[in-house]
């Protein structure tokens, strides 16, 4: 197999007459280094799952979370021994930015016990300005994981309906698994990357899902459309291939606009949403890769293993 | 309009004629004409885009006058087109309107928006507090409406506007209060499970926090002293009225968990439950402590702190004006962006996301949202979704363009395959956001709702606004060169060049 450059293509979407287009180099022939690509991303991902798990926020795994901003420089050990005299457990997290800002992450502080940490923290250490002071029951945090998963799958079975009316079950599936896998990679990334997962990932992930589907839903429906005037003898990945030409610079274009809004948010927004957009940005190019080089090669699949491609060369 | 009906069956039988005699200025081009068209587009007949040429028409029209295409500047088809004044002046007025209302509501709009900003953005406090049944004091509606008055009114003490009081799940208030200065203050005192007792002179338990319905403090209007108006329940002021009758000249004390609060002296018997403790109290503000002790002590039923988010005003404010900033960032590259690429359409989609943008506006403050982080998140996804609606119609329009149809038509097919996949594609997002306001908790639930009225806004603004637009801009004929509607220069080429 080689690349080569089509001499036969004016514009993205304009190859040329079916003979040419043949000779032309086709993504569906390739599917099999698009699904590769995808396990290298994927795989890892699952390692990391499996071994480190993810960077569970105090939304999911309870406890207190405080951000304390100092007026002067701090260190942890200071820290560390005013939340000993405090009784507070030895594994607590602290972590500091900027020199005098200090996030502790500790187990669930009534409000007294947070009252008196904070008033301890100023008397041995010195002024400072509480910032946030988070805190969640295990109760609520076990509520949230139930309903996260529930709403990721309540929302999965309603798309797959929707588009197995709208369209037909094949497709359904095919865009059902391309979001599983965005959904895989994002949260592999953000295990690698670990990224905070809080209740505003619930809410990243399911976004991801619907900006999954709504690319795949472009190109599907540019194949369906393809299909209706499709020419006698004209192989179903060539289709598919020229449906994806079409759609590209649509594909592109919208991505590029949504990542121009998430890297300034990123980039020049608080650091308090940063993770949450990172997710966000993971799961939109992988979004706009799956919808390209794995739903339509799956679809392709599908149909060939059910006899309906007449793709055969 | 019969004219111009006329005019463009003769364009069609000039296309007829013409087109199988046009050379083909790329063999590719000859490709895309030999190959299936999956578009139904009529095989590429007719080189000339636009409207059908008007018989008096020599005058170059506008937008056409400064660029000089591939085919030369004196393109045929830019001196055989006429602008249509009437809908080149409506487009006017309407750009106009736009940039008039832009500039006088923008200002309204953001104070308003600014009044109505979650605690996470101006600080604040959000607390869950989970009731706990204990002997004698179940968890049922009645006692849950009665820790919920009593919640408002220790809010109310506080001095808190627009605070959020609810009762969640049947067994959970959740409160929320929006820039507060203390937020840790505000939690202990609304929390506060302190055992208040009533106890006579030798030490008798009389009354607890659970007959007590509320205190307040006033100013007495004879004597203009602070005073604290104590309200007990009907069984309450049954007990009350016997110890009171009982104990006239001697103290009864208030003690909270154990401690002395109060030891105010009987003066009379109180038979009707409503009791006034004076004299005690230098300030206004005095009184209103103890009130508020009182109150503190008088929750129906013991609670527990589920979960908490405090938020302090800095970090507040420095998030917001973080996240405006950078959205407005993103925002001006998604302009500038749209600009370049689509160029002519490329405007009107501007103008399409500052209409999405008003009307979104418009009903953040029609339902009274709050403005929060999640929501602003939602708002920059929501507005990359109405992007996309434009650039799908676009490069539909781009790609009937290439086909070699007129611009009209263009423009007609074009609108009419992208609505489709803009529909099937909103329809999806909108069950994504329903799924997350049913499942998410309060702050997922503002990113739903966010996100769903801006994928129907968008839906909305893609349908009416753009579509009015780009045919006003067709139908006047304003700008024809199919370049300026982003189509590449080889091609736009080959497709300016003349017919014959």
């Amino acid at each position: 197999m080689v690349w080569r450059e089509n001499k036969n293509c004016c514009r993205l979407g304009e190859t040329g007459s079916l003979r040419e287009r043949r000779k032309a180099v086709n993504l569906i022939e390739l599917r099999k280094y698009w699904y590769i690509l995808s396990l290298l991303v994927i795989i890892p991902g699952l390692i990391s799952l499996g071994t480190r798990h993810m960077n569970f926020g105090i939304d999911f795994t309870g406890g207190s979370l405080l951000e304390i901003q100092f007026s002067q420089p701090v260190t942890d050990t200071a820290i560390q021994a005013v939340m000993a005299d405090q009784k507070l457990p030895s594994d607590s997290e602290i972590q500091l930015s900027n020199g005098n800002m200090a996030m502790i992450r500790t187990r669930a502080l009534t409000q007294d016990e947070s009252n008196s940490l904070v008033s301890a923290l100023q008397q041995k250490i010195g002024p400072l300005s509480l910032q946030s002071d988070n805190k969640v029951d295990a109760v609520v945090s076990s509520e949230l994981m139930r309903n996260a998963a529930l709403a990721v799958l309540i929302a999965f079975a309603l798309m797959l309906v929707y588009i197995a009316i709208r369209f037909e079950f094949w497709f359904a599936l095919a865009a059902i698994i391309a979001i599983f896998h965005d959904i895989l990679v994002t949260v592999g990334l953000a295990s690698i990357f670990w990224l905070q997962i809080d209740s505003a990932s619930v809410a990243a992930i399911l976004t991801i899902a619907a900006y999954s589907v709504h690319d795949t839903i472009v190109i599907f429906d540019r194949i369906r459309e393809n299909v209706k005037v499709r020419k006698k003898g004209e192989p179903l990945d060539e289709l598919i291939h020229y449906s994806i030409m079409q759609t590209l610079t649509r594909s592109i274009n919208t991505v590029m606009t949504v990542l121009f809004c998430l890297l300034a948010l990123i980039l020049f927004g608080g650091v308090t949403i940063r993770d949450f957009m990172i997710m966000l940005l993971i799961g939109v190019i992988s979004g706009a890769y799956s919808s390209i080089f794995n739903a339509s090669p799956l679809w392709f699949d599908f149909k060939r293993l059910r006899g309906e491609s007449a793709a055969t060369r | 309009m019969a004219g111009k009906k006329q005019r463009r069956n003769t364009n069609k039988q000039q296309q007829k004629q013409t087109a199988p005699e046009s050379p083909q200025p790329e063999p590719t081009a000859a490709g895309a004409a030999n190959q299936q068209s999956p578009n139904t587009a009529p095989r590429r007949a007719a080189p000339v885009p636009g409207d059908a040429p008007a018989p008096g028409g020599t005058r170059t029209v506008g937008g056409g006058a400064g660029f000089s295409g591939p085919g030369g500047p004196n393109r045929p088809q830019a001196r055989r087109q006429t602008t249509n004044w009437a809908d080149a002046g409506i487009l006017g007025l309407i750009v106009l309107a736009i940039a008039a209302i832009v500039i006088f509501t923008a200002k309204p709009i953001a104070s308003e928006l600014q009044k109505h900003l979650g605690l996470d953005l101006q600080g604040g406090v959000s607390v869950i507090y989970q009731a706990v049944p204990s002997p004698g004091a179940p968890v049922n509606s009645d006692s849950m409406n009665a820790l919920r008055n009593n919640m408002v009114r220790r809010v109310d003490a506080l001095g808190v506007t627009e605070p959020t009081i609810q009762i969640e799940n049947g067994n959970r208030i959740l409160v929320e209060l929006a820039g507060i200065k203390d937020p840790e203050q505000a939690v202990s005192v609304i929390g506060q499970t302190a055992h208040m007792e009533f106890k006579t002179e030798d030490g008798k338990v009389v009354l607890t926090g659970a007959d007590l319905k509320s205190a307040q403090a006033q100013i007495n209007t004879s004597t203009s002293q602070p005073e604290v108006a104590l309200t007990f329940d009907s069984a309450g002021a049954k007990i009350f009225a016997q110890v009171t009758a009982a104990n006239v000249g001697k103290t009864i004390s208030i003690y909270l968990d154990n401690q002395l609060l109060t030891n105010p002296v009987v003066q009379e018997a109180i038979p009707s439950g409503n009791a006034v403790i004076n004299g005690g109290f230098k300030t206004l503000q005095d009184a209103q402590n103890t009130a508020l002790q009182l109150n503190a002590g008088a929750l129906p039923v013991q609670v527990t702190t589920i979960e908490k988010t405090t938020v302090g005003p800095t970090l507040g404010q420095d998030s917001l004006n973080r996240s405006l900033h950078a959205g407005m960032i993103g925002l001006v590259l998604v302009f500038l962006f749209m600009l370049f690429y689509y160029r002519v359409p490329g405007v009107v989609a501007d103008l399409s996301l500052i209409v999405y943008a008003l009307i979104m506006a418009g009903l953040y403050l029609l339902v009274h949202a709050t403005l929060t982080l999640e929501g602003i998140a939602a708002f920059i996804i929501s507005l990359g979704m109405a992007v996309d609606a434009n650039i799908l119609i676009y490069e539909r329009l781009k790609e009937e363009l290439r086909a070699g149809k007129t611009l009209r038509s263009s423009f007609d097919a074009g609108f009419r395959h992208a609505l489709t996949t803009i529909l099937d594609c909103n329809v999806n997002s909108l069950i994504g956001a329903c799924v997350l306001y049913y499942f998410g908790s309060s702050d997922i639930k503002g990113f739903a709702v966010t996100l769903f009225i801006g994928v129907f806004t968008s839906l909305f603004t893609a349908v009416t606004f753009t579509r009015l637009i780009m045919n006003l801009l067709v139908s006047s004929r304003l700008v024809l060169n199919p370049k300026w509607y982003g189509v590449r220069t080889k091609i736009a080429a080959a497709l300016a060049k003349p017919a014959v």
